[in-house]
Formats: structure tokens, C-alpha cells, sequence
């Protein structure tokens, strides 16, 4: 419970927010930085107002899952430290963790954003498997849409290390100039349901104050990849469909941000 | 064959490139960045607030708390597996002993300072940074203090005593002694001593008297980055 949630529901019935912006408005600045960390294969600092966040692209090679043996893999993983918020503990993830990162790499795996079989270098025995860590530094809400920008931009910026051709070891401390097969490019956008109207980048206290939000992940053409209902209050068919109308127009306007700091 | 030229050219007393600045986590009472050459650490202070679990508190001070993490990507090798490994829970320890000396909780029994420190990349003397980054945003949160603390890792490569060793200076393919070290400000003494490798004890002792020198440029920093803080206008 927090105690301007009344007014925040007031407000948003009326259109309005506590912070004077639209209620389809993002925070500014949007601010990407990549290559924030050399040891990492890809990396990237992502910010929407005063939430930020890292991610950073770990390969490695292993053997292939036996259902897949001609596949490579990927794991998106997310960390809600306790630097970031006075609400996240140290210890195993909590469940808002988990399901950050399921719905992220649901939006990249399912949208086959990398081409899996492009990973595979002997079948069978030898593949790269692609980790992403998602890292907050400040949580000021709407870490889905942040992070999935955080984890787009560092694959992006990815490229594989050297491998020594005798031994088949990694040498992580040189990159080669060969990038992911990145194929597509999801964006998620997560739009927010308080009081009847609907919001995009919701800070902590709208987040908090919200019914119900949907997360619906899209490519450019705008297929949908990945979606996920989240709070406890109905939707009608009829708000869903404006909820993914307005997630579908979001993602191009994300995307151009994006854009602006990547390539 | 002795190690006559370091690998990056830096002469033997200098350190790495510094950047440091106060104020970076909004959530945060207090917070840092505080990066020296390829290494980078943030540092977030939360407190004095309550204590859990509540046998730790003490009625008579304020207690702090350290909590070191390198981030899963931030290692010069594999990913590193999130979670508390022995060695950061070490490290959290003998961070906590470097502070504990300057911080003054009397005022605030049965409280505690989380101090949360995470490294995005490192190449060698990620403690020192760590604390380095704790000491500036302890500060920023507005913690008594009656010192600051700065940190740096001094050490011999092959017969040489250099401050500041990289990755590549601790693999060195010889006799490498790594030392890193806390030093108070107006004291000049040391609250973080640790060493591995092999040293003789007049390099030692070398290495330390060169630590002094050292760790005053560290302070320098510290102390820019927290008045570029309270200074600004806007």
C-alpha cells in the first residue's frame, strides 16, 4: 500500500499523472551506453528516467541439448541486486525476478530473434549457448520495457571471442569481429491498466497502484513474440486488443531510441 | 630476466586512470562509482535503518553491513554464476573491517548501513575499488565519519615493487606478490592489509611506504568527486 494511490487512480481517470506527463508518454532522457563492460561478449546500460539498468552477453560453448543437437542456446537471467532498490534482498531471486526474465527471454526465443542453428558449430558436440544477465542499478519502475531494450542492446553489440583452432579453447580477453545472427529484433512494452485508463512506463507508485498490465513483446513488422498478463484485475477483449494497439506503437517509438545509440 | 617496464608503461609508482563520481544510484540514502583503469566499482548505502535478523542488532551502535558483487558478466574469463561465493563474502568482511574504523553509529543504536557494492568489469583490485566506492558514499549518504578511507593493491612483479597491479601484472609469469591495502586519510593507518604471492619484508615494507603515496592520490579523487557533488548549481 502506498499512500498516494488514490490520487494516482484520481489523476489517471482524468488522464493525468502526478508527474505531467501523458499517460502514453515515456520518461526522458532515453539513454543507451554499450560497451559499458569489456569482459563481458556484448554489454549495455540502459535508462528511462531515473530506472536504469545493465546487461551484459556471456558465450560459451557446450554440447548441444540431445532434442536439439544442431541448436545453440540462450538463458536470460536477471539479478534485482539490493544496490537498486531498498525493496530487493540479496539471495536467490524472488519470483518478480524470475518472471522478468522468463518474459524477456520468452520475447528474444520465441520471435527466434537468433538464429539457433547459426550457433552450432559441430552437431551433436560443440555450440554456443548465448547467457544475458540483466543487472539493476536504480529500479524507478517499468523494468520490463528497460530491460528489454538493456538485453536487445547488448546483444546486439555482442561479438564472439577467439577460439584457438588446436585446442578449442575460449580466449575471452580477444573478440573477433563476427557479431550474434541476430535475426529480429524484439521490443517489449509493457502497458499498465489503473482506474480504467491505460499508461505506459508506469514509475514504482503507478506500478503499484496499477490493476492489471500486459506485456506484449513485437518485432518490426509487428508480430507478436511474447505476451504476459500481470496484476490480478479482468480484462475485456475489447482492452486487450487497445492495450497490444498501444504496446504495437510503443515498440516502433522504442526502437527508434534505440536506434539512435545502436549502429 | 627482471620486470624493468610494466606492461602498460606506466612508471612503477603510478596508478591506473581514476573516475569517480558520488550520487549515481537516486534510490540510494548514498552512492558511487568509482572506476580505476578497466575496473569499476558501484557502491549503493542504505541505513541506518532496521536490522534483520534482529539478534544482529546492537543497542549500543549503528552496525554496517558489506555486501560485495561481481556482476555474472564481469569476469576475465567464463560467466560467473550469480549468488554469494566464499570469496565475496571474504571480501565483504575484510571490506567491513576496512570502514568499520571511520563510521560513528552511536547516534543510531540497533540500526544498520547496508553497503552494496557491485563490479560490471574488473581487471585486478576490485576490493580496493570496492572500498574506495563504499568510503565516497558512505559520505554521500551522510554518515559520520571521522576519516576516509582509500584503497589500492601494491605488490612486486619479478623484483619490482609497483602500486596498482593489473590482471595481467598478477599472472605475470614470475614472483608476483599482490597486497592491496586501506590507508585512513590523517592516520595513515591500515585498516585492509591481505597478501598472496611472495614478498620479502623489505619489499614489503616498500610496497607499503609506496601504498601511503598511493592511496592520498585515491583520496584526492574521492574528495573531487564528493565536492563535484555538493558543489552543483543547477
Amino acid at each position: 500500500m502506498i499512500i498516494n494511490q488514490e490520487q494516482i487512480r484520481e489523476l489517471a481517470a482524468q488522464g493525468k499523472r502526478l508527474d505531467g506527463r501523458e499517460l502514453q508518454e515515456y520518461r526522458s532522457p532515453i539513454k543507451v551506453d554499450l560497451n559499458i563492460s569489456w569482459t563481458a561478449e556484448g554489454s549495455s546500460q540502459v535508462q528511462i528516467g531515473e530506472t536504469v539498468v545493465m546487461a551484459g552477453v556471456k558465450l560459451s560453448l557446450e554440447k548441444p541439448y540431445n532434442d536439439t543437437p544442431d541448436e545453440g542456446g540462450i538463458m536470460i537471467n536477471s539479478e534485482l541486486t539490493p544496490l537498486s532498490s531498498s525493496e530487493y534482498e540479496s539471495g536467490p531471486p524472488g519470483i518478480k525476478s524470475i518472471e522478468l526474465a522468463r518474459v524477456i527471454d520468452r520475447g528474444i526465443r520465441e520471435a527466434k530473434a537468433i538464429d539457433m542453428k547459426k550457433l552450432c558449430i559441430t552437431p551433436g558436440e560443440k555450440a554456443w549457448f548465448v547467457t544475458v544477465d540483466i543487472i539493476t542499478i536504480n529500479d524507478a519502475g517499468n523494468l520490463f520495457d528497460t530491460a528489454g531494450i538493456a538485453v536487445l542492446a547488448a546483444l546486439k553489440t555482442a561479438h564472439y571471442p577467439v577460439v584457438n583452432s588446436e585446442t578449442g579453447a575460449i580466449n575471452y580477453k580477444e573478440k573477433t569481429d563476427q557479431s550474434l545472427p541476430l535475426t529480429k529484433e524484439p521490443v517489449s512494452v509493457t502497458v499498465y491498466k489503473v482506474n480504467g485508463k491505460f499508461l505506459v512506463d508506469p514509475t514504482i507508485q503507478e506500478e503499484k497502484s496499477a490493476d492489471a498490465r500486459l506485456t506484449i513483446a513485437s518485432d518490426k513488422k509487428g508480430t507478436i513474440s511474447a505476451i504476459q498478463k500481470g496484476g490480478d484485475a479482468p480484462l475485456s477483449l475489447e482492452e486487450t486488443d487497445a492495450m497490444i494497439q498501444i504496446a504495437l506503437e510503443k515498440a516502433t517509438y522504442l526502437r527508434k531510441e534505440l536506434n539512435k545509440f545502436v549502429n | 630476466m627482471a620486470y624493468t617496464k610494466r606492461l602498460d608503461g606506466r612508471k612503477n609508482n603510478e596508478l591506473r586512470p581514476m573516475e569517480a563520481k558520488a550520487s549515481v544510484v537516486p534510490n540510494a540514502d548514498g552512492s558511487a562509482s568509482f572506476k580505476i583503469g578497466k575496473t569499476w566499482a558501484i557502491a549503493a548505502v542504505y541505513g541506518p535503518r532496521e536490522i534483520f535478523p534482529r539478534f544482529l542488532a546492537n543497542p549500543k551502535t549503528g552496525i554496517i553491513r558489506c555486501h560485495y558483487s561481481m556482476m555474472p558478466f564481469s569476469g576475465s574469463g567464463e560467466r560467473i554464476r550469480p549468488g554469494r561465493s566464499r570469496r565475496a563474502q571474504e571480501i565483504s568482511m575484510v571490506m567491513e573491517n576496512a570502514l568499520n574504523p571511520v563510521v560513528d553509529l552511536r547516534a543510531f543504536p540497533n540500526t544498520v548501513v547496508d553497503i552494496f557494492i557491485e563490479l560490471p568489469q574488473t581487471d585486478a583490485g576490485t576490493r580496493c575499488a570496492a572500498i574506495s566506492a563504499a568510503a565516497i558514499a558512505l559520505a554521500d549518504a551522510g554518515i559520520p565519519m571521522t576519516d576516509m578511507v582509500s584503497s589500492i593493491a601494491v605488490g612486486q612483479v619479478d623484483g619490482t615493487v609497483v602500486v596498482d597491479l593489473m590482471y595481467n601484472e598478477e599472472a605475470y609469469p614470475a614472483i608476483v606478490s599482490d597486497v592491496p591495502v586501506a590507508m585512513l586519510h590523517n592516520t595513515k593507518e591500515i585498516t585492509l592489509l591481505q597478501m598472496d604471492g611472495e614478498i620479502s619484508r623489505e619489499d614489503l615494507m616498500k610496497a607499503l611506504e609506496m601504498a601511503k603515496d598511493a592511496t592520498e592520490l585515491v583520496y584526492q579523487e574521492q574528495m573531487r568527486a564528493l565536492q563535484e557533488k555538493f558543489t552543483k548549481t543547477e
